[in-house]
């Protein structure tokens, strides 16, 4: 097996995406250079970019479940946001010392509830990143797969599900900080989150986590596997006929779908330095299946293209012209939907072939 | 007239009060008499009233010389200290704390005047003025305002005196009125030291719904040494006014319920049609509720400006214009949008979801980001009052009764008319109705009409009842939805029911838990219910696969 074929089914396409992911690489370290070099990346560039590698994280588990299984997810949010609020604890704990966190003492709470217990511990907290987003799409994907709710009813669903989780998290009493969720964060592990190197090594792993996940997704798909996650998509009960399981093929792609956006979350909380219930809001979440469209669902490379596109225009645009990014973005869905059902990567081999 | 007589018995007794905190009273009202310019002869009774002096006070509230609704005036005024007065005696009313405006012509005053000061009322005339307010309604041959009477004398009980009350008793015609006179006298008699009278009192007041006579019930049922047979009495009574009271609050949770209902079936009646028949996903469903809201919005703003004297009435101009605005951009959208993408569903979510938010933009852009007032049409405000805790809001029941009308006229159209029966071939078999010469495109861009259409009727009903903002549809399209899945795609049937489940338990689920805790909870027997019963409440039963 060539090295490119990891990347790329075809040479080219490997090498351009090599250098991309090089390039995102490398890029976080040149906010380590001194203030005054030619070449220093500013704070703001080194977050937007990691911010904007995390997004592109959350699409490319969206596209795994919807790409090739076919299951429009609606509240991926609502993962982001569960692996966004379980780092973000422990960051609250390691800036907090001893004490219990701020907002809590503003309840005058005197203990922490039994579910943030041991997050004062780094492992512990990745452990919970991984496991809450995992467990809470298992029992949710497991009655909602079992009784073969899909397409329009399931997306609807999921996004009933991140908004009633929305409103939970808006509470005080429960526990996550109400609406202004988790800010001031200070370390991470004993060092500060503010320093030059926190910043690059955090964009760096960013990157790093998002090229091992496409590798490793690709691999996935290129597997049998991934080919039954297409089949599901095309003709469940053709599959079904044929004697699979779908309930298990449909349900292990959503956990860890949801297990990446789940991570992506835990990335995004440190570099963004807040975490709150906004990030649950449907709004959002609907947004993320717009930059797995627009990039080309099905491929891998697709979303994160999609989701680095939109999200440095929306940058963009919302400093600049806040009122029209919204028309904006409503124009995108509608032309992404009706014009471009294979996204920008679809329109890119459209151009190749009419070369040959 | 043997009544006015007694009223002139009730107002001596108050007024050998008044003797004692005369001398008083007149001190305080030296000061500002003294500089009241005498009254003007085109003054009305209000302006006469802050103009007099203290005897001139009292005189006026003994006999009113005006309508009652002036004294209503003035005693709204005096009651939520509006009323002001200056050193050469106009009158100005206070309005919101901080707004003055002149009276009565009601023009708004920006510089005020340097010795501006409330009206207040010594407590004496204060009670005149109660009292006065009472004895002209008292007279009144309308029967509503000597209920209204009745309740102001209820609220000053301890000066009543019980002869008079009998007197009124015994004269009054009216069945209710009369009814309400002799809770009035038990209630006098309750506090008598005779027991026998007490006993026949309690049962008596055994009919009442009120909760501060069941509080009184109560605090006597803790006295020491209670006569046995006051005993039973009062605690038969004060179990048949808890029960009553139970039976009235609940009462209100029900219908606060149903008014819940009838807006999510308003909510969900568009999304029966677009996505239970004709299978189109559209999320700007809420945006064109949005949009109805607007409509009714725009048009009260035309008649406020243009046709000032049918303010009242442009209701009727409303609905149709929210109907259509809403049909007219809903038929743009599925001519332009939904069109190139049936069949696809999950593509016409997220177009349709980016309509929505290019139509709230726009919203935002042309009236702003703030809400818009659609203020409250003025037959109906109030309400009707089944008990003293209990009312039921006249635009509450008016959206019920638009919610069964609009239901009704659905089920006509798609069941007994011809484009129903269009409808109806082409969701069922589109082949077959083509091939017997539907135009299907056609009748697929009218349903969708009427389904926006109907979401447009929603905006315009929901406008009478909460805030109208760009992000009103927002509010309402998730729980519109989970109506249309639980109740079963195709079936408006099924959506009522769904509407109606989900509007009364979530109202009363609510009352016991707090909205949001009630709202997930809600949801996740949703989805249990889903889990169950995945085609919905009614499912259109037949063999088929996708």
């Amino acid at each position: 097996m060539k090295i490119t074929s990891l990347l790329s089914d075809k040479p080219y396409s490997a090498i351009a995406i090599a250098v991309c992911f090089a390039v995102m690489l490398i890029l976080p370290w040149f906010h380590v250079l001194p203030q005054d070099s030619a070449l220093h990346l500013s704070a703001y560039w080194v977050t937007l970019i990691g911010k904007i590698m995390c997004l592109a994280l959350v699409a490319l588990a969206l596209d795994l479940v919807w790409g090739y299984a076919g299951i429009l997810s609606l509240g991926h949010g609502l993962y982001f946001a569960l692996g966004g609020y379980a780092f973000g604890m422990y960051l609250m704990r390691e800036s907090a010392g001893e004490q219990l966190p701020d907002f809590m003492r503003f309840l005058s709470w005197t203990e922490l509830p039994w579910y943030w217990v041991g997050t004062q511990h780094f492992l512990w907290a990745l452990a919970l990143v991984i496991l809450v987003p995992g467990v809470i799409a298992f029992i949710f994907g497991f009655f909602a797969f079992r009784s073969k709710i899909k397409g329009v009813y399931f997306s609807i669903i999921t996004q009933a599900m991140t908004f009633a989780a929305a409103l939970l998290f808006f509470r005080n009493e429960t526990g996550f900080g109400g609406n202004n969720g988790f800010t001031g964060f200070k370390t991470i592990i004993g060092m500060d989150i503010t320093s030059a190197s926190m910043r690059a090594t955090l964009c760096f792993l960013t990157a790093l986590v998002l090229l091992l996940s496409f590798i490793g997704l690709r691999s996935l798909m290129n597997k049998p596997y991934g080919r039954v996650l297409g089949a599901i998509r095309d003709s469940e009960n053709r599959l079904q006929y044929l004697g699979y399981r779908t309930l298990w093929y449909k349900l292990s792609a959503w956990v860890l779908s949801a297990v990446i956006a789940g991570v992506a979350g835990a990335l995004y909380v440190p570099q963004a330095g807040i975490i709150n219930p906004s990030e649950m809001n449907p709004v959002n979440s609907i947004e993320m299946a717009v930059w797995v469209a627009a990039g080309g669902r099905g491929t891998l490379i697709g979303p994160i293209l999609g989701a680095g596109l939109i999200n440095g225009v929306k940058t963009y645009f919302t400093v600049a012209y806040p009122e029209i990014w919204l028309l904006i973005l409503g124009a995108l869905f509608i032309v992404v939907t009706i014009f471009l059902p294979k996204g920008v990567i679809g329109l890119l081999e459209r151009f190749k072939k009419e070369d040959h | 007239m043997s009544l006015r007589l007694k009223l002139a018995a009730l107002f001596f007794t108050i007024s050998q009060l008044f003797l004692i905190q005369q001398i008083f009273a007149e001190s305080v009202h030296i000061a500002q008499s003294s500089s009241a310019q005498p009254a003007a002869s085109h003054d009305d009774a209000i302006q006469k009233f802050v103009r007099a002096d203290f005897a001139k006070r009292r005189a006026m509230l003994n006999q009113w010389p005006a309508s009652i609704d002036e004294l209503d005036k003035l005693v709204a005024y005096v009651e939520n200290d509006e009323l002001y007065t200056d050193s050469s005696g106009n009158t100005y009313i206070m309005k919101a704390g901080d707004k003055l405006f002149s009276y009565p012509d009601e023009q708004a005053i920006t510089d005020w005047p340097s010795d501006l000061n409330q009206v207040t009322l010594v407590n004496t005339l204060h009670k005149a003025l109660s009292f006065g307010q009472a004895k002209i309604k008292l007279q009144s041959t309308d029967a509503s305002q000597r209920l209204a009477a009745i309740d102001i004398l209820e609220n000053n009980l301890d000066e009543l005196d019980i002869k008079v009350i009998n007197q009124l008793y015994l004269n009054e015609k009216n069945n209710k009125v009369k009814a309400r006179l002799a809770q009035l006298k038990a209630r006098i008699d309750f506090n008598s030291p005779d027991t026998l009278t007490k006993i026949q009192a309690v049962k008596t007041l055994k009919d009442s719904s009120r909760p501060d006579v069941l509080a009184i019930m109560e605090q006597a049922l803790t006295q020491p040494n209670l006569n046995p047979e006051l005993k039973a009495a009062l605690v038969s009574a004060q179990s048949s006014i808890k029960t009553r009271i139970q039976a009235s609050e609940w009462t209100g949770h029900v219908f606060s319920g149903l008014s819940t209902a009838s807006i999510l079936l308003l909510a969900a009646l568009g999304l029966a049609i677009t996505y239970g028949l004709l299978g189109v996903i559209n999320m700007a469903h809420g945006e064109l509720i949005m949009i109805g809201a607007y409509t009714t919005y725009v048009v009260q703003s035309f008649f406020k400006t243009h046709l000032s004297a049918y303010v009242d009435w442009y209701l009727i101009a409303a609905i149709p214009a929210a109907f259509l605005v809403s049909a007219l951009i809903g038929m743009l959208i599925e001519r332009t949008v939904i069109r190139p993408l049936y069949g696809r569903q999950l593509e016409t979510l997220l177009a349709t979801f980016g309509v929505s938010l290019i139509l709230m933009q726009l919203v935002r852009m042309i009236f702003g980001a703030q809400n818009v007032e659609v203020s409250n049409i003025s037959w109906l405000s109030g309400g009707i009052s089944l008990t003293p805790s209990l009312m039921l809001p006249y635009n509450r029941i008016a959206i019920i009764v638009f919610t069964i009308a609009v239901l009704l006229l659905l089920v006509y159209l798609l069941n007994k008319t011809r484009f129903g029966l269009f409808v109806r071939a082409v969701t069922q078999n589109r082949q077959m109705a083509r091939a017997v010469g539907i135009r299907s495109a056609r009748i697929d861009m009218m349903a969708f009409g009427l389904g926006s259409g109907l979401a447009g009727l929603a905006g315009c009903a929901l406008a009478q009842v909460g805030n109208v903002g760009p992000d009103l549809g927002q509010n309402y399209i998730i729980d519109a939805f989970l109506v249309v899945v639980v109740g079963g795609v195709g079936q408006v049937w099924g959506a009522v029911l769904a509407a109606l489940g989900l509007g009364v338990s979530g109202t009363i689920l609510e009352i016991g838990m707090g909205a949001v805790l009630a709202k997930i909870i809600l949801l996740v027997l949703v989805i249990l219910f889903i889990q169950k019963r995945p085609q919905g409440l009614f499912a259109i039963k037949g063999r088929f696969v996708e």
